[in-house]
């Protein structure tokens, strides 16, 4: 379907996408260059929800700063916050208790399959199909239900805490979860049944918005964007955090490259992510959530790194300490940032319509790619 | 040729099973909940804005000891505290103001409180077009609650 322009003197004029348009899910302006209904070029223009959350790091004592590693991608919030509370508590050299271990790997399973829910369904709303969204939600509502009766809010937790969790989680959260566990699986063909194999998609996503997995490396792409082009690199088997090693689960990834490709590496992802689910409720320890951290952190002078696979690929926490209460550099490594970097190069020559279901499959969220 | 017409076989097939499933939602019970008719039950850990707990005999339990408004990452919480006027060792609270529009409910107030004097309320039908309406008088709350 895609035409290379090669002509420099052509007819060209500037497209505005953005700031405020359905299909950018927040305050993304990218610039195109078109020719007709052809992409020349495409900048992605960033900064309109800069919120110096960086900064805010420097400034605010390492507890205090708590409550906003969640609000950068507020749909797979428990990921950001246990990036965060776990690159503290390296700096730190803070042991954390096992349950309290499966504990976050529930929760952060279970968020990471809301993310996935949500996203299924605004892309396909990107592509003109309104119906999936509301059987997401339908399954998303329960997640969020099930995590508001541990942590007690619905979207921007703030649940982990170093050295442990908040509160203990009961019996019922760990049965509802398995309920949970048990509800997806018999819905999954029912997505696949309704939007997977359907025509239309197939027609719209396949062979469409091409990302080879050199394109990745050079931008520094994670998550399934990469996987969706046939690297099946993932943080949770390649540098094993928290208790991730003890679970048997795979890694989907598809060689295509195409936006169909990505499709169905985060359905697969949300199947593999139940499995996590289930495995953990089933091993997991009694035993205390947390342990005893001084009220004060005062990491040791150094350079620390911590990265956790968030649902939209590698998100990392560099904590450079002096020594003091307060980081002397705090650096968030995102992914929607890179991922959205190859934008640009990967919509040449594309439709306009195409694009849109291209950038839908990078599943961008605004205030992470900012900051 | 044949890939054509095996593929609008296959096409029209998938539209079919799709219609199917559309169906099947359709005399399935419905989910939605007709909020406000109906309101959803609110978990025990729900947290709503915080606010003061009192003893046995109505009195606020809070010391003014400022660790909530130590711990607070935005500076939402000023309290203020008191001899007492029975002349007993410690302070009473006098005032305790919260600035809800800062607040992003993270805990540390509740988590760093030692004697358990404040909670967080179940309330989460907070709408207002007027900043002020977000500052409250937990004091006062507590009092009109008392009454």
């Amino acid at each position: 379907m895609s035409v290379t322009v090669t002509d420099p003197n052509l007819e060209t004029f500037v497209l505005n996408l953005g700031p405020q348009h359905p299909a950018t899910h927040g305050v993304l302006r990218v610039k195109l260059v078109m020719d007709g209904e052809y992409i020349v070029s495409a900048e992605p223009v960033l900064g309109y929800i800069h919120r110096m959350q960086e900064k805010m790091g420097e400034n605010r004592t390492y507890a205090q700063f708590l409550p906003n590693p969640p609000r950068l991608d507020y749909l797979s919030a428990l990921s950001y916050n246990l990036g965060y509370v776990m690159a503290v508590e390296r700096a730190a050299g803070i042991e954390v208790p096992e349950r309290a271990e499966y504990i976050r790997v529930i929760c952060t399973e279970l968020n990471r399959v809301a993310s996935h829910l949500l996203w299924h369904g605004a892309f396909i709303l990107d592509l003109g199909g309104f119906t999936p969204l509301l059987y997401a939600f339908d399954d998303r509502e329960q997640i969020l239900d099930l995590l508001e009766s541990v942590t007690g809010a619905r979207l921007t937790y703030c649940y982990f805490r170093f050295g442990g969790v908040y509160n203990d989680v009961d019996d019922d959260f760990l049965a509802g979860a398995k309920a949970f566990v048990k509800r997806m699986r018999e819905r999954l063909p029912m997505y696949h049944d309704l939007v997977t194999n359907n025509i239309i998609l197939i027609k719209r996503l396949k062979d469409i918005g091409f990302i080879s997995a050199e394109m990745c490396r050079k931008y520094g792409a994670t998550g399934p964007v990469l996987r969706g082009s046939g690297v099946a690199y993932d943080v949770r088997k390649a540098e094993p955090y928290s208790v991730y090693s003890e679970f048997d689960f795979d890694i989907p990834s598809y060689p295509e490259g195409d936006s169909y490709a990505r499709y169905r590496v985060r359905m697969d992802e949300i199947a593999e992510s139940l499995r996590i689910i289930e495995q953990a409720c089933d091993k997991i320890p009694d035993g205390p959530v947390r342990a005893k951290v001084p009220k004060t952190l005062k990491p040791p002078p150094g350079d620390y790194y911590h990265a956790v696979e968030a649902a939209r690929g590698e998100f990392g926490v560099r904590i450079v300490s002096d020594g003091t209460t307060k980081a002397y550099r705090m650096k968030l490594r995102s992914p929607s940032y890179s991922n959205l970097s190859l934008f640009g190069e990967a919509c040449e020559g594309m439709l306009l319509a195409d694009a849109l279901a291209l950038m839908g499959s990078l599943d961008l969220v605004i205030p992470e790619i900012d900051r | 040729m044949s890939g054509y017409f095996k593929e609008l076989f296959t096409g029209t097939k998938s539209l079919a099973v799709g219609m199917g499933v559309t169906i099947r939602a359709f005399f399935s019970p419905v989910v939605t909940m007709q909020y406000p008719y109906e309101t959803p039950k609110i978990p025990e850990r729900f947290r709503g804005h915080i606010e003061l707990v009192a003893d046995d005999e109505g009195k606020p339990k809070c010391v003014a000891c400022g660790m909530c408004q130590r711990a607070c990452p935005s500076g939402c919480i000023t309290v203020k505290g008191k001899k007492r006027e029975d002349g007993g060792k410690g302070k009473v609270v006098s005032f305790y103001r919260l600035d809800f529009t800062k607040c992003s409910l993270c805990g540390q107030c509740v988590e760093s409180c030692k004697f358990d004097a404040i909670t967080f309320s179940k309330e989460y039908n907070l709408a207002s077009t007027r900043k002020e309406d977000f500052i409250y008088d937990l004091l006062k709350r507590l009092q009109e609650k008392n009454s």
